[in-house]
């Protein structure tokens, strides 16, 4: 071991680094196994020492988590499908049909995308209000749709700028109208982007809290991320029920992780720099 | 997927030209695009544009929610400016902006070059790969479930951070992180760079990747140590990926709401209050809306201001990059 310190320090210290990044997740998962009694003679350091379920169990059936976990897919499915489409729509007239005054709509765009929700929040609740879709699983679709979409719309407009014009007046030659060129040229050509603004839109839908906090009041349509917030936002729980409810709002997040990584690493690059 | 592109566009060179069907369409040709605009146009102005108006519109009115607002000129924002509860909340959103923006830059940085330069090099790319997804973890962890997990970490009795400082025999240094109105502001901080630092991370390190090994080489051929081939080639070559990265985080600092709202309330007293959740409380708690349309009226503009700037040094950046200046190695 010291022979290590010595000949690799620099990695000794970035894989310490490392470790206290995922540290939390081991204490949380060693948590949540321990009964309340043993928590509390022992204390959160020492290791479980036995598998008590109970907690994990008792946490699910009282928040009703499956619904949660239904509530959560729904809403981010939807939004990821339709704000991807939308998304399309979008930037096949901007990117490739270089509409007039293309500057100006992908800078309105792109400000929507810099918006803060804090600025929409209220009259969002307002106007659901009116129109009878607040407390609806599908308010909080069509809004995050939208916002998602003028994420998408600013990257894909660049991506598709670059799209090969030769393909796209071949098959006009061919006599495909633009919805053709559109879905049998142009959406399955960039399936790789799509399939990276799929997974970031669900990732982040699934993540929000603001906005489904303010329009989803009623249990039965509360997403994963709001349920176990409001619950940790009135001090209700007991330590054994904190862990209970911090496992479960990880291992989502660690599914994702483990299926997504791949695309999730690669889709930043694409992002950050056009 | 060039070979997709390619063989698409094989086959459509192979057809018939239509040559009708072109004159036919060639007027309208252009415009005709903007029907695709149609969809997202209705979307966005029912979901954004008029949300933002009507925002806008009430920050100049008296209103709490029912009955029809009533104009009162600027007087919300002369409220504000006698608001010591608003100048808070703002003097906290600097300290998110080093807490998320600055220093997981600066920490990122090193890293990924260490990561990258070092340990990719050295000991293969699955070990950077590994590493990288440990700093990278956090990120996809929801805001709330990270509050959670860290307020209960942090917890006065019994908290682990407490427990491992009592096995260490560091017991006088437990505190209340969360309660203690002197220290509450530094936890959520620190909280905030645990959970921002892996976007900076995994950016720098694709954008690394399209640096030309040969730089380093040649720096080391000629001496160059580890400190300076990151100074004079590492952090010039990443530029725009860390003007991006700095301007997104600064945005998402000033932005920030359920790390705070789930940790500490904004409390205790106040002292971890920023802009977006005093708008928020204001809203639906205070119901003062026209109120708490100003806040975060102020609050857009602030962030709009930050996105042009940062849009602009970005373009300069590029602007100077392309001016043939010549390699410095």
């Amino acid at each position: 071991m010291t022979t290590a310190l010595r000949r690799y320090p620099v990695l000794i210290a970035l894989v310490l680094a490392a470790l206290f990044m995922v540290v939390p997740f081991l204490i949380v998962a060693v948590n949540a196994v321990k009964s309340p009694a043993e928590y509390s003679a022992n204390g959160p350091l020492s290791l479980p020492e036995g598998l008590y379920l109970d907690g994990i169990k008792d946490f699910w059936e009282r928040v009703d988590f499956g619904q949660k976990l239904v509530n959560s897919v729904l809403i981010s499915g939807s939004v990821a499908a339709l704000a991807v489409v939308l998304s399309v729509l979008n930037a096949y007239a901007i990117g490739i049909g270089r509409i007039r005054g293309r500057t100006w709509v992908l800078a309105f765009f792109v400000l929507a995308n810099m918006l803060p929700q804090e600025a929409l929040v209220y009259p969002v609740y307002y106007l659901s209000k009116e129109a009878g879709l607040y407390d609806t699983r599908l308010s909080v679709i069509i809004v995050f749709t939208v916002i998602q979409a003028a994420f998408g719309t600013y990257l894909l407009s660049s991506v598709l700028g670059q799209f090969p014009r030769e393909i796209i007046e071949a098959a006009r030659i061919d006599g495909a109208n633009k919805w053709q060129v559109l879905w049998r040229i142009v959406v399955p050509v960039s399936r790789p982007t799509l399939g990276v603004l799929l997974v970031f839109f669900f990732i982040w839908t699934w993540n929000e809290f603001l906005l489904p906090l303010v329009m989803l009041i009623s249990n039965d349509n509360q997403t994963v991320s709001v349920a176990l917030g409001v619950l940790q936002g009135q001090r209700l729980m007991d330590a054994t029920m904190t862990n209970a409810a911090a496992l479960l709002g990880v291992l989502p997040a660690l599914v994702f992780f483990l299926a997504f990584q791949r695309t999730l690493t690669r889709g930043i690059a694409v992002g950050a720099v056009k | 997927m060039t070979v997709t592109v390619e063989r698409t566009g094989g086959r459509g060179r192979g057809r018939v030209v239509n040559s009708t069907r072109r004159q036919g369409s060639s007027g309208h040709r252009r415009d005709s695009y903007t029907l695709f605009l149609l969809p997202g146009a209705v979307a966005f102005l029912a979901v954004i544009v008029v949300p933002f108006l009507m925002n806008t519109g009430v920050s100049f009115t008296d209103w709490r929610g029912v009955g029809s607002p009533e104009w009162s000129g600027l007087a919300n924002y002369r409220a504000l400016l006698d608001d010591s509860e608003f100048w808070t909340s703002f003097r906290h959103s600097l300290f998110m902006v080093v807490a998320m923006a600055a220093v997981p830059t600066a920490v990122g940085l090193v890293l990924a070059a260490a990561l990258f330069d070092y340990v990719g090099k050295r000991f293969g790319s699955r070990w950077a790969a590994v590493l990288r997804a440990c700093f990278y973890l956090p990120q996809v962890l929801p805001i709330a479930v990270a509050g959670i997990v860290w307020s209960w970490i942090l917890a006065p009795d019994n908290g682990s951070l407490n427990e491992v400082l009592k096995a260490v025999g560091l017991g006088s240094w437990q505190q209340d992180w969360l309660g203690d109105p002197d220290i509450a502001l530094y936890s959520v901080m620190g909280v905030m760079v645990w959970v921002q630092l892996g976007f900076p991370l995994v950016v720098f390190m694709a954008g690394l990747q399209r640096v030309d090994p040969q730089l380093y080489e040649a720096a080391e051929l000629d001496g160059a140590g580890w400190w300076r081939r990151f100074r004079h080639i590492t952090v010039p070559q990443i530029r725009p990926e860390i003007y991006v990265v700095l301007t997104w985080c600064t945005i998402a600092a000033l932005k920030v709401f359920g790390a705070v709202y789930v940790l500490t309330k904004g409390g205790p007293g106040g002292a971890t209050n920023v802009p977006s959740y005093f708008s928020f409380t204001t809203f639906f708690e205070k119901t003062q809306v026209g109120y708490g349309a100003a806040v975060s009226t102020v609050l857009t503009v602030i962030i709009l201001a930050v996105s042009l700037i940062g849009l602009k040094v970005q373009t300069r950046a590029e602007d100077a990059e392309d001016a043939p200046t010549g390699v410095r190695t």
